[in-house]
């Protein structure tokens, strides 16, 4: 069934480079098994974020095609992380933390975008399935002792924690079309992201059922020498600690001879 | 304009950071303390994480006081013997500091630990310090003090392990210097500070050293202190953001020199007054920070 359609479309259309470049996705696709049919082609403007000294955020443009009318919904998501949240309360007349849990996985960052409200697009059970809006981020406690309220609360510290520096977005994002067929949406990166391999997931839905999905990696990396210092801090720790001693020392002396002369 | 901070993990805009550093270089040049004491809650209001706040502070101090130790060499304003003495109790007490700072951070508790060091260290040597000005500028004013004593005997003297400290004009027991060095070196490693705010006073009032040459031995042994936080926890906490420190460092070096000129137009007593008021506002702010009802009472923690 996966692969029927396209092969169906190629042949009532002369070959063309849409057509090849729909049957090329089709193929890529159909192993990963995360498109049931392809009626979505979308591709992102570059595929790299690099993180450099002047880094202050960026845009990246996500674009594509339906070949039918419908809606569309794009999720970036940031590499999975287990995340520690503490909870404070009052010990002595100070705030202090007093409790803590972990969660397994969280996305270090997470944004959608839909071409209409959510709740126009899809039912209830649609969007929990795909995890569309940040209240249907699937995040797991691993401490299993706690009652679905208390679990909530957490859960919605957690967001309100993440909202705060701006990795999860609780606002949708625009997806717009362009005719019937052409969509693009900007996903913005603020200063602060993460890195690691990101997962841009467009969805294509049609009377409320997602008929189509495809998954695009968009990879965020230090570069240059911001990537070189950071490396350099992890794995080689002990000459690291040695330099930035050695860097103040000479600093500091050299702050020394130009006060004398002053 | 903006600089990624690759161990922060931030961009922060360039002119904050100079700004920041030529300020607190301005304040620590006009009193002649360090100035870690300010610069540390400053990074963490910024928003940089608090482990590389400290960690990071400990690397610029290094250079402060190097910068700061070769003027009082030059006077002769060093006691090399006290400031070994000092050195050890400081290297064990700040690596047992960095130690702990690990642990706390991994139970969470290490944001409450530097704010409750700050409140209670600030508090006292704020105190002390204002009512000692306050006591001078009215005895000035009224009648001629009469003549001290070089210093007072006391249970110190009592101690074992006695050493002669020739530049110092001391006789006393190595136990007591080599106590406060640790101490002070466990809060430089965990409040990222270089300790000079506590050293000093203890130096004058638990140790009687002359006054000339606290200074620049206070700063001879925060040098190593603060050298071995550093390296401590850039090896076991990777905290130490050399950018940061070096845009700090800039602005600090300029803002010092400024500081200095303006700080040879003063009264002594006035300025340690001012000090004084200065260091019980960063005192009362954190105080004050930990006693109201924070707005967010979940926050993100360390992964160990």
């Amino acid at each position: 069934m996966t692969r029927r359609r396209p092969v169906r479309r190629a042949v009532r259309y002369p070959v063309t480079g849409i057509t090849l470049l729909g049957l090329v996705t089709a193929c890529l696709l159909a192993p990963a098994g995360s498109a049931r049919a392809n009626s979505l082609v979308a591709d992102l403007s570059r595929h790299l974020v690099a993180i450099t000294t002047g880094f202050v955020g960026t845009d990246v443009l996500l674009f594509g095609a339906t070949d039918d009318a419908g809606d569309v919904v794009v999720i970036v998501r940031g590499p999975d992380r287990p995340v520690v949240v503490h909870r404070k309360s009052r010990v002595l007349g100070v705030w202090a933390n007093t409790a803590k849990v972990t969660f397994d996985r969280a996305p270090s960052f997470y944004a959608i975008a839909s071409s209409r409200p959510l709740a126009e697009v899809a039912p209830v059970t649609v969007l929990a399935r795909h995890q569309m809006g940040l209240d249907n981020l699937r995040l797991e406690l691993s401490w299993l002792k706690a009652s679905p309220n208390v679990a909530r609360q957490w859960r919605a510290g957690l967001i309100r924690n993440f909202e705060a520096v701006g990795l999860y977005r609780a606002e949708v994002g625009r997806v717009l079309f362009l005719g019937n067929r052409l969509f693009r949406a900007g996903i913005h990166l603020p200063a602060n992201v993460p890195t690691g391999t990101y997962q841009v997931k467009v969805f294509h839905l049609q009377g409320g059922r997602v008929v189509s999905a495809q998954t695009t990696p968009l990879q965020v990396s230090k570069i240059g020498a911001e990537a070189e210092v950071y490396d350099f801090a992890y794995q080689n720790s002990a000459m690291y600690g040695l330099i930035a001693i050695l860097v103040a020392l000479m600093a500091g002396w050299a702050a020394h001879m130009a006060f004398r002369k002053a | 304009m903006q600089i990624y901070l690759p161990i922060a993990e931030m961009s922060v805009n360039v002119f904050l950071l100079l700004g920041m550093g030529g300020g607190v270089g301005f304040l620590s040049g006009l009193f002649g303390v360090g100035g870690g004491f300010l610069m540390t809650p400053l990074l963490i209001f910024i928003g940089i994480p608090p482990a590389v706040a400290v960690g990071t502070e400990a690397n610029q101090i290094v250079a402060a006081s190097v910068s700061g130790v070769l003027a009082h060499w030059r006077r002769g304003n060093v006691d090399f013997k006290m400031g070994l003495v000092l050195l050890l109790g400081g290297l064990a007490g700040s690596t047992l500091g960095v130690i702990l700072f690990s642990f706390l951070r991994g139970v969470g508790q290490i944001d409450l630990v530097i704010s409750l060091c700050y409140v209670v260290f600030l508090g006292i040597i704020g105190a002390l310090m204002l009512f000692e000005s306050a006591r001078t500028i009215r005895r000035r004013k009224t009648a001629p003090g009469q003549r001290r004593k070089l210093h007072q005997h006391n249970w110190v003297h009592g101690l074992p392990l006695k050493m002669r400290f020739r530049r110092s004009k001391l006789y006393i027991s190595a136990l007591m210097p080599l106590g406060i060095g640790f101490l002070v070196g466990v809060l430089a490693a965990i409040m990222g500070v270089g300790g000079g705010f506590v050293m000093v006073p203890a130096m004058i009032y638990l140790l009687g050293m002359p006054t000339a040459v606290v200074i620049g031995t206070s700063l001879f042994q925060i040098i190593f202190v603060t050298a071995n936080v550093t390296f401590l926890q850039a090896y076991f906490n990777q905290t130490v953001d050399v950018v940061l420190a070096l845009m700090l460092l800039s602005g600090a070096v300029i803002g010092a020199q400024f500081g200095a000129r303006a700080g040879a137009k003063l009264h002594g007593e006035e300025l340690r007054g001012l000090l004084a008021l200065m260091v019980l506002a960063v005192c009362g702010k954190l105080f004050f920070d930990l006693l109201v009802t924070p707005s967010e009472i979940y926050s993100i923690g360390v992964v160990r």
